[in-house]
């Protein structure tokens, strides 16, 4: 874990809201827009510490309800819950898996919207429900399940192509050396 | 099993979630707002690369094609002035007729176009960001339309960008007249998440007679949006709803809702 993964996370997790806002071509194509903070929340339970997910469940939920009609904050718990339990159980998971990345991703990305609107009716709001929000549901946990282990791939390659490499070790040992010449 | 680390986290973003939700909705309005422009670069810079492809279609149009289309426009601009003219002795005759019946004088339309910018993240919500704010004299509750109809109304204003709720979403109701004989009157509300071009005409008296293809209107009715204003056809025959207390039906939306680009403002 080190400082540009934190800020890889937090960039990721910006650029996907906006692109949820900006680009509507998957609620065209799919009557549902693909939500990708869940799946960007798995990465981080799984890969920083504890305060990183914290400020991702903050931040990213105070980004997602600024561009949405949502009440300012309601975002924030349903995405902290996701990554808190994936974070708590992250010993027992193989994290290099693809399946496992697409499970926990499906997961998380179906449990926040649910847990979003819940609170959202708890709060007292009328948000646009009827049976084609179970198709939306669907949508959106196959597409986080799809998305998760793209966005592992994505920041493992950025990570490489960003971060300073490890030195790797040459089979040269000064001990070994066979120095020429007369003594 | 947790530690206290965990602990302090969970209450931390607990109080963080509690502290945001119970700030006064002043102060959550600006928050959102100056929160919200952190993405406008971003925004801009789309809106040019939306721009370049567009850019580089016009370069590469010949001029023939060019003055095909300037023809066109010409034509179009001529018979648009005949209209004007016809519309105008209209307007006047109504003037006329009008105050000889004492009634109050209609206000033209002051149209101000506007560029879509976003749309809601969420699935469960259906509005819009466009680019004008409170600088350019946009305030709440302005109707909101196309050239094929009503679009919504503004929802909330910041200073260079505001928020229009659109027609479908549960908190965009309006008041719609049916253009029959019997000029049956209803309110047009929500419909179903997923099609949004269709929308809900409800609370329409019990002996309604709609028939598909019928045009509905706004009534004017409520005070936000002035009557005539475009809305849809119908889309099917009136059920009666409640043990048949109101009947309701569908209307096909005249506006495109999931491809607008740019919508004007009607200022009152």
């Amino acid at each position: 874990m080190n400082l540009l993964n934190t800020i890889l996370i937090f960039a990721f997790a910006f650029l996907a809201v906006f692109g949820e806002a900006a680009f509507p071509g998957v609620r065209h194509l799919l009557g549902a827009q693909v939500d990708l903070l869940p799946a960007i929340m798995v990465y981080a339970a799984l890969n920083a510490n504890l305060a990183t997910i914290a400020l991702l469940a903050i931040f990213g939920g105070l980004w997602f309800d600024a561009l949405s009609v949502n009440p300012l904050g309601i975002t924030i718990l349903p995405l902290f819950t996701a990554g808190f339990v994936i974070f708590s159980q992250r010993d027992l998971i193989l994290r290099g898996i693809s399946f496992a990345q697409m499970v926990l991703g499906a997961a998380a990305s179906a449990v926040v919207p649910a847990l979003t609107v819940l609170l959202l009716l708890t709060a007292g709001k009328e948000p646009l429900l009827g049976w084609g929000s179970l198709w939306q549901w669907l949508v959106m946990t196959a597409g986080g399940a799809v998305a998760t282990p793209v966005i592992f791939a994505l920041f493992a390659w950025c990570n490489h192509a960003l971060g300073y490499q490890p030195r790797k070790e040459t089979s040269f040992r000064s001990d070994r050396e066979i120095l020429r010449g007369r003594n | 099993m947790f530690k206290q680390k965990h602990y302090l986290a969970l209450g931390a973003v607990t109080l963080a979630a509690l502290l945001i939700f119970s700030l006064p909705p002043r102060a959550t309005e600006r928050l959102k707002l100056a929160v919200g422009s952190l993405f406008l670069p971003l925004f801009g810079l789309a809106h040019n690369a939306e721009q370049l492809p567009v850019a580089a279609a016009d370069a590469a149009m010949s001029r023939r094609e060019l003055l095909q289309l300037t023809e066109n426009l010409r034509r179009e601009n001529d018979q648009l002035k005949v209209v004007a003219l016809q519309a105008d002795a209209t307007a006047r005759e109504n003037d006329q007729l009008r105050s000889a019946l004492g009634w109050q004088r209609q206000v033209p339309w002051k149209l101000k176009l506007a560029s879509v910018i976003t749309r809601d993240p969420a699935n469960w919500w259906r509005t819009i960001e466009i680019d004008l704010g409170s600088r350019d004299g946009i305030s709440t509750n302005l109707p909101v339309l196309t050239a094929e109809g009503l679009v919504g109304r503004v929802s909330s204003v910041g200073l260079t960008r505001s928020q229009v709720v659109l027609l479908g979403d549960p908190n965009c109701k309006a008041s719609a007249l049916v253009e029959n004989p019997a000029h049956d009157m209803g309110i047009i509300s929500a419909s179903g998440p997923l099609d949004n071009s269709l929308v809900e005409l409800t609370y329409l008296s019990s002996s309604a007679n709609l028939k598909p293809g019928q045009s509905v209107i706004t009534s004017g009715l409520g005070g936000v949006f002035p009557p005539g204003i475009p809305i849809g056809l119908v889309a099917e025959e009136a059920r009666p709803v409640e043990f048949g207390l109101y009947t309701e039906a569908r209307v096909k939306l005249a506006a495109n809702l999931g491809a607008l680009e740019q919508v004007w403002v009607l200022f009152k």
